[in-house]
């Protein structure tokens, strides 16, 4: 008998594998749901699946009796588009200031400590006062956002730029590099990568801070919407809300890590 | 015409004495091997020739004028390791001396000139015998590669100076005979001042046109760094020079 550790399956019996855990969760939600129902009819915490079926129908395929608007599309389009406004604006904050903090001795001074501090603000106590100055609007829910994002990956890419081998830096200095030419040949290619690395692992608290936000003041949105049904215990609509936004964060992520691998060929992956 | 001239230097951190009292004179076209016990101060010696250490007392001169504390193209490095871009393929690697001092604002080529730098790249690609992996990235090759490429990176812009810091160090010995052709072939090529810093003390032999030797003369068993090391040795070595010409 070989030590666990060394035993592995095969294809097939890993693909099952991964299948399990979602097939018993399925299954036992099947049961409980039935079971439920069977005592109540009215039950609604565990809807059977004809129901969501029905919701996600209404939802996804027939026009809003009110607004005229198919309301998951909108929701969708409404929290995507607040999402990737945040998550490029704290990108490119990040690349600049990340790099600039790296790469230059008197900013890594005057900025480090600061950045720090501000990074451990928890972003939701700050939630108040941007409803206050910014409004209600989507100013306040993007700024959020990038509040939440922006500052873990300026210290990332401040940590990674200072990781790279002196010896890289002295080298291209003996080859005529300008600072400016070290920043924009050396040092910005090498942290694209890690700038992808740095939003896919930020993605999940991005989401948290947009459904946070959605949930207090707003009028559309994923967020917005559960927060909304959840007053009449519509569980046949939250249920597949999360998981459509399980998917859209998944697919996102997925989608980080293919560009990294197509466009950054150099570097492998870590994760 | 290159001349090095090192006069009554220390370097100290702190209370540490790592080197004290070198005096050195450098003509023209030699090829310097550096040799001494691990610890002795060999590689500040080369880090301050290359400006990122500075001299506690004494000075440098080149050609008379002071050493600039910072690296700079008149002085080119090959490290143990790590002297390579690794998101560069082996041409852009070689290619990168000729773009940046080409190109003051993007650091890029384009066009004729582009062309023309090509063209550079690909005559040295050919003398260090890299020609089939031009499209490579540095983590493909294999170490003696890498390293015959940070030599070929540095000697594209023709520095006046190469400095080495056991660059063969990490190698297989089957490659290091090699290596050696090579860099006494770009040497020659090129007309530049070699220090080399080495473990190795018949590579020292064979390479240099003088070999300089690092030692403690005096130790203070109470205090060991209350001294530090100073030219012991400083051997020119005849022949070599004519023998590969």
């Amino acid at each position: 008998m070989r030590r666990l550790i060394n035993q592995q399956p095969g294809r097939a019996g890993a693909l099952m594998l991964s299948a399990l855990p979602f097939i018993l969760v399925v299954a036992a939600y099947l049961y409980y749901s039935n079971a439920r129902l069977a005592e109540n009819p009215g039950d609604k915490l565990l809807p059977a699946p004809a129901t969501i079926a029905a919701t996600i129908h209404r939802f996804a395929l027939e026009e809003d009796e009110r607004s005229g608007e198919y309301l998951l599309w909108n929701d969708t389009r409404a929290s995507l588009e607040r999402l990737l406004t945040a998550l490029a604006i704290s990108a490119l904050i990040g690349v600049t200031l990340g790099v600039a903090i790296g790469v230059l001795p008197y900013l890594r001074h005057a900025l480090g400590p600061f950045v720090a501090a501000v990074s451990l603000i928890p972003p939701l106590a700050v939630l108040p006062i941007l409803f206050i100055v910014v409004g209600l609007g989507e100013g306040a829910k993007i700024t959020l956002i990038i509040i939440g994002v922006a500052p873990v990956i300026v210290r990332d890419l401040a940590m990674r730029t200072g990781e790279l081998p002196g010896e890289q830096m002295i080298k291209a200095q003996t080859l005529g590099a300008s600072t400016w030419h070290l920043v924009l040949r050396v040092v910005l290619p090498q942290m694209w990568p890690r700038l992808i690395d740095a939003l896919r692992l930020t993605l999940g608290s991005a989401w948290l801070f947009l459904i946070a936000a959605e949930a207090i003041a707003s009028t559309e949105g994923l967020g917005y919407r559960i927060f909304l049904v959840r007053r009449y215990l519509a569980m046949d609509v939250i249920l597949p809300y999360v998981a459509w936004i399980t998917v859209l964060a998944f697919s996102t992520d997925w989608l980080l890590r293919l560009l990294r691998a197509k466009a950054f060929a150099w570097a492998k992956a870590s994760t | 015409m290159t001349q090095v001239t090192v006069k009554r230097l220390w370097k100290e951190f702190g209370a540490q004495v790592v080197l004290e009292n070198i005096n050195l004179h450098i003509g023209d076209h030699e090829f310097v091997t550096i040799v001494g016990a691990s610890g002795c101060g060999k590689t500040t010696f080369l880090r301050m020739l290359l400006g990122v250490e500075t001299p506690s007392r004494g000075e440098f001169l080149i050609d008379g004028s002071p050493l600039p504390s910072e690296p700079g193209p008149d002085r080119g490095i090959v490290f143990q390791r790590y002297s390579l871009f690794p998101h560069l393929t082996v041409i852009d690697n070689l290619l990168l001396g000729l773009e940046l001092r080409g190109s003051p604002m993007l650091g890029r080529l384009f066009g004729r000139r582009r062309r023309r730098a090509m063209d550079r790249a690909d005559q040295l690609l050919d003398a260090v015998g890299l020609q089939g992996a031009a499209d490579k990235y540095p983590k493909a090759l294999s170490g003696g590669m890498q390293q015959r490429l940070s030599i070929a990176q540095s000697v594209i812009c023709e520095p006046k100076i190469l400095l080495l810091d056991e660059p063969f160090g990490a190698l297989d010995p089957g490659i290091t005979s090699d290596m050696h052709t090579l860099i006494l072939k770009l040497w020659n090529m090129n007309k530049m001042t070699v220090f080399m810093v080495t473990h190795d003390l018949q590579e020292s032999f064979a390479l240099g046109t003088r070999l300089v030797v690092f030692d403690k003369v005096r130790v203070d068993p109470q205090a060991p760094d209350a001294f530090g090391a100073t030219i012991t040795f400083n051997i020119p070595l005849k022949g070599r020079r004519t023998q590969n010409n």
